[in-house]
């Protein structure tokens, strides 16, 4: 048995595989088909500081090796959160990640002194929502705002702040340099990718939001130049993402810089992904002679 | 729920468009109004796809579907002994235990056939049941109601027999202690607005774009007097009051 023990600012994963955040909800249906346990870690639904109903209209929708999606946040609050789906989640031997969206700079920092105050492991700072009108993306394109927020939250943050990168930052390695600078102790990207589809019969877009966000394998190849780009030019660790749906992807993406990585929308096409990933992941260490999975990690 | 694989045992084309194919069931639960996440792909196609549930035997269940993009068409090209991969039972299905006396079934297009395993349940529970059955031109799946059901109504917009019009034209919803829709979500509503004038109780299945088929990405919620529901997980069966806010 390969060893696929890999380290984020001092929380141990007993493997690199985390379910993204949205895919999975809270974990509980994804556990009524395989036991969660297996998995590294689970990053929440990206929650906000008020309850959300999310946008009207088609929220997902396949597209070439992939699909596009415009929940837009729907979530309970960081305060149901807390109190029903933490508990939840503590069952499981994983390590638990709240992700978080806002609206608001007064958002992002009272949600995050709440959060800070719970029984979570880490805090997924989400700058990055596509879907969400007002804030979410604005914070994810330019640099010198993302790194206000970072610089909020950070005061009021006591867990470990990974925060979520866009790739639709208009330069994703200053990006991840100005949230480095402001006090992130980790990034993980890529989120999805500002995207578009039109239905020619009615003359009209998909989404009621006109955009929406590209996620799985055919943003992989991006994701992974996106991630080696920046693991290069930080020094924190970065967790990586990106239309990641095989054990090889998931060393491709740990090569080129790292240390963990998350799985979205893999978890719609295989229900039981995760578990198979991991399965597959300790089979193919082996078969490369990887004997700790850590001594991957940059190699590229 | 349960996620498996299966073997096709065999597809047929029953219309232009419409296919029914029928797999292993491998001890899959399942209950009337309930959905199964379908796929035969690995690569290229993303999504599974769901088809709710048109006839179960204790070794097999089957599936009647539309052929309306590119999962289902690849779907429609399967063959006896292919592999297809399944997600389910899924979703609330209708609520039998509280379905009792005279009960409608009024199913429009492909809403139709998940119709007939839900007529057979109510049939097998002593409830007797009639079928309202609205197509568009092609006729298809009334025999798989004949067995369950006392009068059955077939309408056709340009059909070859039977009534010329819309299904809804021919529901009498007062003499029913329920009725239950499938189809359409035009035809939907003008079955629960007719239920509403007379009283009687209305449960509709919901159609709606889905990710993951069991709650957890949210990619299917709809609003309802209840709030957001999730079509694959609160639903697809709805209180026909809760979804149409006019009725």
């Amino acid at each position: 048995m390969a060893n696929l023990q890999t380290t984020v600012n001092g929380i141990t994963f007993k493997n690199p595989i985390i379910a993204a955040s949205g895919t999975f909800g809270f974990g509980e249906e994804y556990n009524q088909l395989f036991d969660v346990n297996c998995l590294g870690g689970i990053s929440s639904k990206g929650l906000t500081l008020k309850p959300k109903d999310g946008n009207l209209g088609i929220r997902v929708y396949e597209t070439p090796s992939g699909m596009m999606n415009s929940v837009g946040l729907q979530n309970p609050g960081i305060e149901a959160f807390i109190e029903h789906y933490i508990p939840v989640m503590r069952q499981w031997d994983t390590v638990l990640i709240a992700n978080m969206g806002g609206h608001s700079m007064d958002d992002y920092v009272t949600g995050a002194e709440m959060l800070s105050r719970a029984d979570i492991d880490m805090l997924e700072l989400n700058i990055s929502c596509p879907n969400v009108k007002s804030g979410g993306m604005a914070f994810g394109i330019k640099a010198d705002v993302a790194a206000e927020v970072v610089t909020a939250v950070r005061k009021v943050c006591r867990k470990p702040l990974i925060v979520k990168l866009s790739p639709n930052a208009e330069n994703i390695v200053e990006m991840a340099q100005a949230c480095e600078a402001a006090g992130a102790d980790s990034l993980s990207l890529v989120n999805t990718f500002q995207a578009m589809a039109i239905d020619i019969h009615r003359r009209k877009p998909i989404f009621n939001n006109v955009y929406a966000g590209l996620s799985g394998a055919a943003i992989r190849p991006i994701a992974l130049r996106m991630v080696h780009s920046v693991a290069k030019a930080v020094q924190i660790p970065v967790i990586g993402l990106g239309g990641i749906t095989s054990a090889e992807d998931v060393l491709a993406f740990m090569m080129a810089g790292a240390s963990a990585v998350q799985i979205g929308t893999v978890n719609f096409t295989t229900p039981d992904a995760g578990k198979i990933i991991v399965e597959e992941l300790n089979a193919l260490c082996e078969r490369e002679h990887i004997e700790n999975i850590q001594d991957v990690v940059g190699v590229i | 729920m349960k996620y498996f694989q299966s073997t096709v045992l065999s597809n047929i084309q029953l219309t232009d468009d419409i296919f029914v194919v029928q797999v292993v069931r491998h001890g899959a639960p399942v209950s009337a109004g309930q959905f199964f996440m379908l796929k035969c792909w690995d690569k290229e196609l993303t999504l599974m796809r769901p088809i709710s549930v048109y006839q179960a035997t204790e070794e097999t269940l089957s599936f009647m579907y539309r052929v309306v993009g590119e999962g289902t068409r690849r779907l429609s090209q399967l063959q006896k002994g292919d592999a297809i991969s399944l997600l389910g039972g899924l979703g609330n299905g209708y609520p039998l235990d509280q379905l009792h006396g005279h009960i409608a079934v009024v199913g429009g297009g492909v809403g139709i056939p998940p119709l007939s395993l839900t007529a057979r349940m109510l049939q097998a529970q002593g409830e007797t049941v009639d079928a309202y059955l609205g197509y568009r031109d092609q006729l298809f799946a009334i025999e798989a109601f004949e067995p369950y059901c006392r009068d059955i109504f077939v309408s056709s917009e340009h059909g070859p027999e039977g009534y010329r019009g819309f299904i809804t034209d021919l529901l009498k919803a007062e003499q029913y202690d329920a009725v239950l829709t499938c189809g359409p979500e035009v035809m939907m509503r003008k079955v629960a607005q007719l239920c509403a004038e007379k009283q009687v109780t209305c449960w509709c299945s919901m159609e709606h774009r889905m990710a993951c088929g069991i709650g957890a990405c949210l990619g299917c919620s709809i609003p309802t007097s209840e709030g957001m529901k999730r079509v694959c997980k609160d639903g697809p069966i709805f209180l026909s009051t809760h979804l149409f806010q006019e009725v």
